[in-house]
């Protein structure tokens, strides 16, 4: 491995599906339809650059018995019946002796597990149609056929001996010293399935395997798999299916649950497999990958003796914890299965099947789509999309989904579908779950109050504060706020400090660990909307047997509701011997040694703390509790997280961890970011007694923040709380639920550790450029440890400054100094070039103190320098500068508007950040500038996102992530919005707007494919962009990310600004962006896939330096946003989430935006002088252009004269590696994508349509006919619309699409008001996404037999930011309706679970059932929920939202009655916007409505009967929504006296 | 930090002063504290910036917001104690310095900085009305001897915080009482004596002990103390007045300002001097030429001396009213400023330059002037021309030199040593190790620096006593 390419790093996620025969009836038929459904699931793959190289396909059978009987007959042996004999499909190497060496092995270890060596046969393919790239690696393919032996008495025993043999053969032969030893690969081994896959195209799967296209090839099952891999390394074993499983979405814990599997080997026994079970070790990971490791888990507890779903169910159980309307049992089995198995967390649809059943689940969070119909003649068809199958709509007799966390199983023996209800029932009554549970746990808060240590004198406590690194700031940043709010303390704009391994400062071991996040390929969660997925439960001490299937009394289990103990649950802990009957000892362990040993004790220290953990496990103790409480001036404590995964990895590799609970009792850790490294390395409970004696402290000093009646317990309860939300943050970040599956996962990189340290003690965990190990960390250590102790009297009468957050002298050193930003400001506003170079000469001098890891490169120039006139003019240079995204709300209009007139006066680019746009500034001023941005973002709230505001972008840029706060949603609180924010975001003036954590339309690769579809189709013209954050991996993503089409994609470095986020989210998240520049580039370029995309680079850029060696490792693009606000006059307050700034620029008030005094021509002056300085640079680089310099890493060099004691173990030459590659591969942005758009369908809608959208006059374009492939339909339509009338388009209904079929995703997306499209058949995910004014009508086929109100017709996540429209759904949506909804109205039948999520105006009808979590996050708009059960209220979210009866309105309704449906035009509209009353009037008319456009019974049925139905219904209204429309009925109350119903259509 | 929107709600409100009218006629301090409350008001207006400009405005990087936050909270203990952690003499500092903290306030953009210098001295002089001042004596002591010469503010700060740091530290000062230029320098009307009392009572409980009298180099010799002790520090202050030779200038009447100022402080502090009317200002024309803050504190003196008339010149041109903040903000502005003296009734008058002292008999009786024009050429430096026919003269009867200092005196301890001096005839030394060159000599103040503000005094002080202290360590070892 050169460079920073990494294929352990490769995401994958894609279509899956499976069609079967319910009655076991073999056919060919049903292989056919399998291969129609990858087909059709062609879009959710991806090819690289190579066309014809998929990132692989594949079909799981059961064994087409007649096939393999007559060829093998064929090749001279004869296969006994079937049932036994297996067959495996074994990948081999090319390389002919390798090849023979791995069947000799093979059958070598079939015979000596006692099977028999039936024969072997060629396995017939065509490879014509495999592309280039992916031939070399194309291995042999050949099967094996191995007779059952009469020691097994049945096919379950012979499938464990299979699991044997195979295991052994894969271990052995990878040992092998062998040409091609890694490609050796058993795809299958099993007497009741086979596996075709490989590296080709879903369509082409048949023509490249011979047998699928065999007639006599027949099976009742076939699962499918369509991959789309971020990386494009050709590897014919990462194709899916695997044996058992193909995965849809993403195992975020995944590093954690190999640790966890590993750590049980000791107390692993098992009755069927016997002495087996120790051949089988290593476990998982014969492949790299997170599904096939999966798979490997899965078939280990089949193999063990689960049946699949009840192992499914432990892998992936469904969100328990806070469920009201789970049974008791069923609650019991997952609590009780919860202490065997931590779940596999992250986004999943997973279908499986071992040829007797087949099903499919879906995780928690319902993150992935799964559709599925049952057919009249017993088939069941399940895919990741609906209409991927075609079947006739009258053969249909169910059509639905699998909802977030149930099952779907159908029994091929039994002859029937099982559906989760009773499958969970039957599992979860086969045990006494629930007796077990009473017998065996332990709850730490119920058990007695035991009195703890007092907190000690100001002395000491002073001087532990010291030694353990406590500055000022950390009690008046984060213990403070945290103790008087109980919340995570936020802060603004982005960290300027050098990373930890740069840092002069003895930085706390917690500051070289950054937090992992989801982007792209995973969502992340939202763990304050979505809590009831969320899980702080903690397991402390030994776990049972995981293959113990049956007794489950043994083991006592100690829990606690979440990881941190309060001083007393420490000390209930360590008395838990004499209150759990002997079940629990606990041994303390201290980690502390003696400090006449100084630095060089520590090695040995670690030593002995982990042997007296190892010997305490072996001494019968069950839980250890390492504490550094006896540090004194005689004793240095080891850093907490290094004791912890020190002692953690020791026992993981000594196969003990699970025989023992791990505890830390420690002083170091006080930030949410240090809990979370210490779970992520082993800790199950921590209790930090130094944070509490600090609060305690606090308790009697002087101070009006703190309530004076506050007591001590509530203080540290607080603090608790603030932690918790942390933590929980910082795990959904990651998209992971659990704590119990967060601990021990490892989600961090580490910057600056040399891989050897890390290696030994973190183990598992990246990182990228070396740096110190544990001399250095100790030395770190005894030097805080010193400094509290060796001169008491002296400095040490205070904590030390910190300056890490707030700029101090004595502090950490920071870019942004009061000397830089005056020398900015007096450059660029007397547009002085000398001045600027004073600036740039300070910022980019790091002789003194470093400040960032390219002030450690050095250029090197060439010999002769070019004349500076040679050098391409400032002009372009400037061209490829952008200013960051900020949103008009985030910052002032001043500020906002001035960015964007000296962005367009320069030709660069400013970006309109997150909130939308006023159409006023679409068109330039009259003196000729224009304040319209170029760039238009779309992110995850979706605020003012319309048809319109994207057609006026020259790009668009989705933000995945931001630098500052990836995989963090945002909040802009109600007292911020007012009118003319409210306006942009297409929202209300004093309500609230949340921006959800993730796109609620991106969960994976092949969904954000989806949307850079969407986006291109509203405005083929404009560049699509990705915005990234560096981490270690995202070089991967944006590999994936080029694949799925983007035309630019944007890497942010981890000191990215931003106007509010949690201060561990600035300080502690992501990486810089040399290291993620560097690794995308490098990616991109190996993979060819780096022409096709323009890279672009943020994050503290400053000076013409900066630029050029941002340049120099690959980018095209730079963007500057801190450096453009300093440019207009930012001090750097970091207030800006208080809209207190000085200087009006991140604020709205308008007394402090008076205060503005930045210009344009400020901005115009600091970009041209960057530019300028890059232009001698490269002159003296001999760069003529920008284009030469691209890429050219070897250009720079690491400075050889660092006298910095850190930073000599740093070791860059990964990140400075410049691939080699053949000369017509691209290393810079010169080609264009291909968005395949042509054919489009809107194409013709446009063509049928042109005149009226010119005109108005109205037409009917009928006869559609759309499939599932057809996608983002209406969505270019819209766009032109929007591009000739804006956002109002055209009169209602103007042009009017009649369709049939199924609509592929995104079915109406950014459909503009004018439009309507009436579909008949269903749909799939994210129809109405951003609907723009228009009407969507979808209803079921005549011919469907279902009922319309049982029937799903459109899927997940529809009308996501829709903002305004109307659509009429007969039948039920999926999960997510109406997400992020700002003002369009829907009526449906039922939807799934987070109804109304975030949703901040419209109205939305149910008229049938709902599930959990219904109006989460809603702040605005209005729901009328048809509650027939009565139980609605436990399915709503109730955190911001009142339920209402319906007010029955005579008057209203009578005037209604005498109007009957004339309401369409005026009256309609009026009553749209008066949400305050009405409510029968406009729901009843919305009903009326429905049934007209769809022809719904259930409608007519509730219109037929009202006065029976009126009282079901309940209103849901958003608290906050109706106090502003309150307050602004009682602002416009003189103009509108009368009431509305009164006008209607008169 | 304070109250978010404290700056938006409360307005500046600074000290007052007792009325001109009244004030003119004592030597005593007039400013009238602000009330607590009010005080705890003008903490709450502090932004506590992510750039405190003021932190770094301040020569002694004194943690302003830090400190303004805990004055808002009326946590006064832990106030002071950041406030001394810095800072050694804040009563000194919050009642002599400029302020550069309050110019470098983000809040000095819209005119109205947090009032820092007002909070400064009203916790240090809470401090020690509360009798939560005291000695901080070291548990363990070094044993290493170290001198300071000069005892001044940077020959205090460096004394007490080698002290405290367990050294002992002896101070030498040429005149009879202890503080310098504190001392004899500043009026008493700005620095009420008894705080440097005060000061010098804390640190002999420290164990600082102080000499007078011992004018080294002169009475005592210089190398005997680079002989006996581990370090010495030249803390002696830069006390050569910048001359004005022009005709006339040896007339009676005809004085540096620091002649006139010390007679005036001794005579207030009771020492033994023979009352010369000649450096008395009482029924005279006064000009002071020079427009600093020595000058000013010739105009106040003389008015309470008695003067007939006061007129302050000024070389160089009458600086805007308001500077032009986009340009100047953080840093020190050229501005027209207004001392308390000024407001207590003088002229002033600008782009003027001596020509010719007049006078008779021996004594002088007037100036003759001309009229400058000052112009900026091209790059920036500014020159000046006399504008012919400009010549006009002033009466006087008493002549003030207040055109600063120039550098140390060379004669006697310097001359002595043989130190090293830089192009400006300072003590040469760098801000790192404070070593002059001479191996144990150190040299810190305005010896080192040339005459600048009592804050840099203190922080040279500090920072060469942590410069000697580390020299004294390693040398142990």
């Amino acid at each position: 491995m050169s460079g920073l390419l990494n294929p352990s790093k490769e995401h994958d996620s894609c279509g899956i599906g499976f069609v079967v025969d319910i009655k076991n009836r073999k056919s060919h038929d049903i292989i056919h339809q399998g291969l129609d459904i990858l087909v059709n699931l062609a879009h959710r793959g991806a090819v690289g650059a190579d066309p014809l190289a998929g990132d692989g396909a594949g079909i799981l059978l059961q064994i087409p018995d007649q096939l393999l009987r007559e060829e093998c007959a064929n090749l001279g042996f004869e296969l006994p019946p079937a049932g036994k004999y297996a067959v495996g499909m074994v990948f081999m190497p090319r390389d002919e002796a390798s090849h023979t060496a791995c069947q000799g092995a093979l059958e070598d270890y079939a015979v000596a597990e006692g099977q028999r060596l039936l024969g072997w046969r060629d396995v017939p393919v065509d490879s014509s149609c495999l592309g280039y790239s992916v031939k070399p690696d194309e291995p042999v393919i050949r099967q094996i056929f191995i007779g059952r032996a009469e020691s097994c008495p049945d096919i379950d025993a012979f499938e464990r001996k299979l699991y044997v043999i195979r295991k052994r053969t894969h271990r052995t032969i990878r040992a092998m010293d062998i040409e091609g030893h890694d490609s050796f690969y058993i795809a299958s081994l099993s007497a009741r399935t086979v596996l075709y896959k490989g590296m080709v195209l879903g369509n082409n799967l048949s023509r490249y395997y011979l047998d699928l296209g065999d007639t006599r090839m027949v099976s009742a099952l076939a699962l499918v798999h369509q991959r789309f891999s971020t990386n494009t390394f050709p590897s014919w074993q990462l194709a899916q299916p695997f044996r058992y499983i193909c995965h849809n979405g993403e195992i975020n814990t995944l590093q954690g649950n190999i640790n966890w599997m590993r750590a049980r080997r000791a107390s692993m026994k098992s009755d069927l497999l016997g002495t087996d079970l120790a051949k089988l070790w290593p476990l998982l990971g014969d492949i790299v990958s997170d599904s096939a490791t999966f798979d490997n888990a899965l078939e280990f507890l089949v193999a063990g003796g689960y049946s699949l779903a009840h192992a499914m169910m432990m892998l992936i159980p469904e969100a328990w914890l806070n469920n009201p309307l789970m049974d008791e049992e069923r609650r019991a089995f997952y609590e009780y299965h919860a202490a065997l198995m931590e779940p596999w967390d992250g986004p999943a649809a997973i279908a499986f099947t071992d040829g007797r059943q087949i099903g499919a689940t879906l995780d928690r969070n319902g993150l992935r789509p799964a559709r599925y119909i049952i057919t009249d003649d017993d088939r069941v068809v399940m895919s990741s999309e609906t209409g991927v199958s075609d079947v006739p709509e009258e053969k249909i007799l169910k059509k639905w989904r699998l909802q977030p966390g149930k099952m779907l199983l159908i029994d091929l023996e039994q002859g029937r579908i099982i559906d989760d209800a009773e499958l969970k029932v039957e599992l979860a009554g086969a045990k006494p779950y629930q007796k077990w549970l009473d017998e065996t746990q332990i709850d730490v808060g119920r058990l007695p109050d035991e009195v703890y240590a007092m907190p000690p004198d100001p002395q000491t406590l002073l001087n532990r504060q010291r030694a353990f690194g406590y500055t000022q700031e950390d009690i008046k940043f984060f213990l403070k706020p945290m103790a008087v709010s109980g919340m995570d303390p936020v802060g603004a704009m982005g960290r300027d400090t050098p990373p930890a391994a740069l840092s002069e400062q003895p930085k706390m071991l917690y500051d070289y660990f950054k937090q992992k996040f989801a982007q792209v390929t995973n969502p992340p969660i939202d763990p304050i909307r979505e809590e009831l997925v969320m899980s702080l439960v903690s397991y402390i001490g030994p776990r049972p047997n995981l293959l113990d299937l049956n007794t489950g009394g043994s083991h006592m289990r100690l829990e606690v509701r979440q990881p941190i103990l309060t001083d007393m649950d420490l000390e209930r802990i360590r008395r838990v011997e004499d209150n759990s009957g002997d079940a629990f000892r606990t041994r303390r362990v201290s980690i502390c040694y003696p400090a006449e040993e100084g630095e060089r004790g520590m090695e040995s220290a670690l030593s002995r703390v982990c042997d007296e953990a190892e010997q305490a496990v072996r001494g019968l103790y069950n839980i250890v509790i390492l504490t550094d409480r006896g540090m004194d001036a005689d004793r240095i404590a080891i850093p907490a997280l290094l004791a912890t995964s020190a002692v953690h990895h020791h026992l993981l590799r000594t196969g003990l961890r699970t025989e023992m609970g791990l505890v830390i009792e420690t002083g170091e850790a006080r930030k949410v970011h240090d809990f979370c490294c210490l779970a992520g390395y082993g800790a199950e409970a921590i209790n930090p007694y130094l944070a509490f004696d600090t609060l305690s402290k606090m308790l009697g000093d002087p101070g009006t923040d703190l309530d004076p009646d506050i007591t001590e317990a509530e203080l540290h309860k607080r603090y608790i709380k603030a932690i918790n939300k942390g933590i929980l943050k910082v795990m959904s970040k990651m998209g992971i639920s659990t704590y119990q599956s967060y601990c021990g996962a490892q989600i961090f990189d580490a910057i600056g550790l040399s891989s050897r340290f890390v290696e030994r003690y973190f183990t598992g965990t990246d990182s990228v450029i070396e740096g110190i190990d544990l001399s250095h960390v100790s030395e770190e250590t005894v030097r805080r440890h010193r400094s509290a102790y060796d001169k008491p009297e002296g400095a040490g009468r205070t904590l030390e400054d910190g300056g890490e957050i707030a700029f101090r002298r004595r502090g950490e050193v920071h870019q942004w100094t009061p000397d830089t930003m005056s020398a900015l400001h007096r450059a660029v506003r007397t547009g002085d070039y000398a001045k600027f170079k004073l600036f740039s000469a300070q910022i980019d001098d790091q002789t003194r103190h470093l400040k960032n890891l390219r002030g450690l490169f050095e250029l090197e120039y060439a010999e002769e320098a070019l004349p500076l006139d040679e050098v391409e003019p400032v002009e372009n240079i400037v061209k490829r500068f952008a200013t960051g995204a900020m949103s008009f709300g985030s910052i002032s209009w001043e500020a906002h508007t001035t960015l964007a007139i000296a962005m367009n006066r320069l030709g660069g680019k400013s970006n309109t950040g997150e909130g939308g746009e006023v159409a006023d500034r679409f068109t330039p001023t009259v003196d000729g500038d224009s304040m319209r941005s170029a760039i238009k973002q779309v992110a995850s709230g979706r605020f003012g996102v319309t048809a319109e505001y994207l057609v006026n972008a020259d790009d668009i840029q989705i933000k995945m992530a931001q630098g500052a706060k990836p995989g963090e949603g945002g909040q802009l609180p109600g007292h911020k919005v007012n009118e003319w924010i409210a306006q942009v975001r297409h929202s209300t003036p004093g309500v609230g707007l949340i921006s959800p954590p993730p796109h609620h339309d991106i969960y994976s690769i092949e969904d954000l494919a989806q949307l850079i579809h969407d986006l291109k189709n509203v405005n083929p013209a404009a560049r699509i962009s990705v915005k990234l954050v560096s981490e270690v991996g995202v070089g991967t993503v944006a590999a994936g990310v080029s694949k799925a089409h983007a035309d630019h994609v944007t890497i942010s470095g981890d000191d990215g600004g931003t106007g509010a986020s949690p201060l561990t989210s600035i300080y502690h998240a992501g990486s810089a962006w040399e290291l993620g520049l560097a690794e995308t580039h490098q990616t991109l370029v190996n993979n060819n896939l780096r022409g096709r995309i323009a890279v672009q680079v943020d994050g503290g850029f400053r000076t013409g330096r900066d630029v050029v060696i941002g340049a120099l490792l690959g980018a095209d693009e730079f963007g500057f946003a801190t450096a453009a606000l300093m440019a207009v006059g930012c001090l750097m307050m970091r207030k800006c989430h208080l809209n207190t700034c000085p200087v009006g620029i991140a604020t709205q008030d308008p007394e402090l935006r008076k205060r503005f005094t930045g210009e344009p021509e400020h901005v115009e002056n600091y970009m041209r002088f960057v530019a300028e300085e890059v232009r001698e640079i490269m002159a003296r680089l001999g760069f003529r252009t920008m284009q030469e310099m691209i890429g050219q890493s070897s250009r720079l060099n690491t400075r050889k004269a660092i006298d910095h004691h850190k930073a000599h173990g740093l070791d860059f030459s990964r990140v400075l590696h410049q691939p080699k590659v053949p000369r017509d591969v691209a290393i810079y942005n010169c080609q264009t994508q291909d968005h395949g758009l042509e054919g489009a369908l809107d194409r013709e809608l446009i063509r049928k349509s042109e005149a009226s959208i010119d005109s108005g006059m109205p037409v009917v374009i009928d006869g559609v006919t759309v499939r599932n492939v057809n996608r983002t339909f209406g969505a270019m339509l819209s766009g032109e619309v929007a591009r000739r009338h804006g956002h109002k388009g055209l009169a209602d209904d103007t042009i009017r699409i009649l369709a049939k079929g199924t609509g592929g995703q995104s079915f109406g997306a950014f459909l503009a008001r004018g439009i309507t499209i009436d579909l008949t058949g269903d749909a799939n995910d994210y129809a109405g996404k951003g609907l723009s004014g228009g009407r969507l009508i979808i209803r079921p086929a005549e011919e469907l037999r279902v009922a319309a109100e049982e029937n799903i017709v459109v899927g997940n996540t529809v009308l996501y930011g829709a903002i305004c429209g109307e659509c009429y759904f007969r039948g039920v949506a999926g999960e997510r309706f109406a997400v992020r909804n700002s003002g369009a109205t829907a009526v449906v039948e039922g939807v799934g679970d987070h109804g109304c999520e975030y949703m901040t105006g419209g109205v939305v009808v149910v008229l049938g059932n709902t599930g959990r979590n219904f109006a989460a996050g809603m702040s605005g708009g209005v729901a009328y929920v048809l509650d027939e059960t009565g139980d609605f209220e436990i399915r709503t979210n109730m955190a911001m939202v009142e339920l209402e009866p319906v007010a029955d309105e005579a008057v209203a309704l009578e005037a209604m009655d005498h109007q009957g449906l004339d309401l369409e035009t005026h009256g309609m509209v009026e009553l749209m916007q008066d949400m305050t009353r009405h409510d029968a009037l406009r729901l009843r008319t919305l009903i009326e409505r429905h049934k007209t456009f769809t022809g719904s019974v259930r409608a007519r049925q509730i219109l037929d009967n009202w006065e029976a139905y009126l009282p079901r219904f309940v209103k849901v209204m958003p608290v906050e929504y109706r106090a502003a429309l309150e307050q602004m009925q009682a602002a416009a109350e003189p103009e509108a006296p009368v009431a509305l119903s009164l006008n209607v259509g008169t | 930090m304070g109250r978010p929107t404290g700056f938006l709600e409360i307005r500046r409100n600074e000290r007052s002063y007792e009325s001109a009218a009244s004030r003119i006629n004592h030597f005593n301090e007039f400013v009238v504290p602000l009330p607590d409350a009010e005080l705890q008001r003008q903490g709450a207006r502090c932004m506590d910036c992510g750039i405190p400009f003021c932190h770094s405005g301040c020569p002694l990087n004194n943690l302003i917001p830090d400190w303004n936050d805990l004055t808002y909270q009326g946590d006064w203990d832990d106030a002071l104690e950041l406030l001394h952690a810095t800072n050694n003499f804040p009563e000194f500092t919050g009642r002599v310095c400029p302020a550069p903290c309050e110019e470098a306030c983000t809040l000095n953009l819209t005119d109205a900085p947090v009032t820092i210098k007002t909070i400064e001295c009203a916790l240090v002089d809470k401090g020690w009305e509360d009798g939560r001042i005291g000695p901080v004596i070291p548990k363990h002591r070094s044993g290493k001897r170290i001198a300071v010469v000069g005892s001044g503010p940077a020959g205090l700060a460096c004394a007490q915080q080698l002290a405290r740091a367990g050294h002992t530290v002896i101070v030498l000062e040429k005149n009879a009482r202890i503080g310098g230029l504190l001392r004899y320098g500043i009026p008493d009307f700005k620095l009420n004596k008894q705080l440097i009392n005060r000061r010098i009572a804390q640190m002999q409980a420290e164990g600082v002990r102080f000499h007078s009298n011992r004018h080294v180099g002169v009475d005592l010799s210089a190398a005997s103390l680079v002989q006996n002790y581990e370090a010495v520090v030249l803390a002696g202050g830069s006390e050569r007045p910048r001359e004005l030779s022009v005709p006339g200038r040896e007339l009676e009447g005809v004085l540096f300002a620091m002649d006139f100022l010390v007679r005036q402080n001794k005579r207030i502090g009771n020492e033994s001097i023979e009352d010369d009317p000649l450096f008395h200002a009482k029924d005279k024309d006064v000009v002071v030429i020079g427009g600093g803050d020595t000058g000013s504190d010739c105009v106040g003196t003389s008015i309470r001396h008695g003067a007939k008339s006061i007129t302050q010149i000024e070389l160089l041109a009458k600086p805007p009213v308001k500077e032009d903040k986009s340009l100047t903000w953080p840093d020190w502005p050229m501005k027209l400023r207004t001392s308390t003296s000024h407001a207590e009734g003088c002229e002033r008058d600008w782009s003027v330059s001596a020509k010719e002292f007049m006078g008779e008999h021996g004594r002088v009786t007037g100036i003759k002037l001309v009229r400058l024009d000052w112009d900026q050429d091209g790059d920036g430096a500014r020159r000046m021309q006399e504008i012919p026919g400009s010549e006009f003269t002033l009466k006087a009867d008493l002549v003030l030199l207040a055109m600063g200092f120039v550098n140390p005196i060379y004669e006697g301890m310097l001359e002595e040593l043989g130190v090293e001096l830089d192009a400006r005839r300072n003590v040469r030394a760098n801000t790192e190790d404070y070593r002059t060159s001479i191996s144990n000599v150190f040299a810190a103040g305005d010896m080192r620096r040339g005459q600048s503000l009592v804050v840099w005094a203190i922080q040279e002080g500090r920072e060469c006593a942590r410069a000697v202290d580390e020299f004294l360590s390693k040398s142990s070892v």
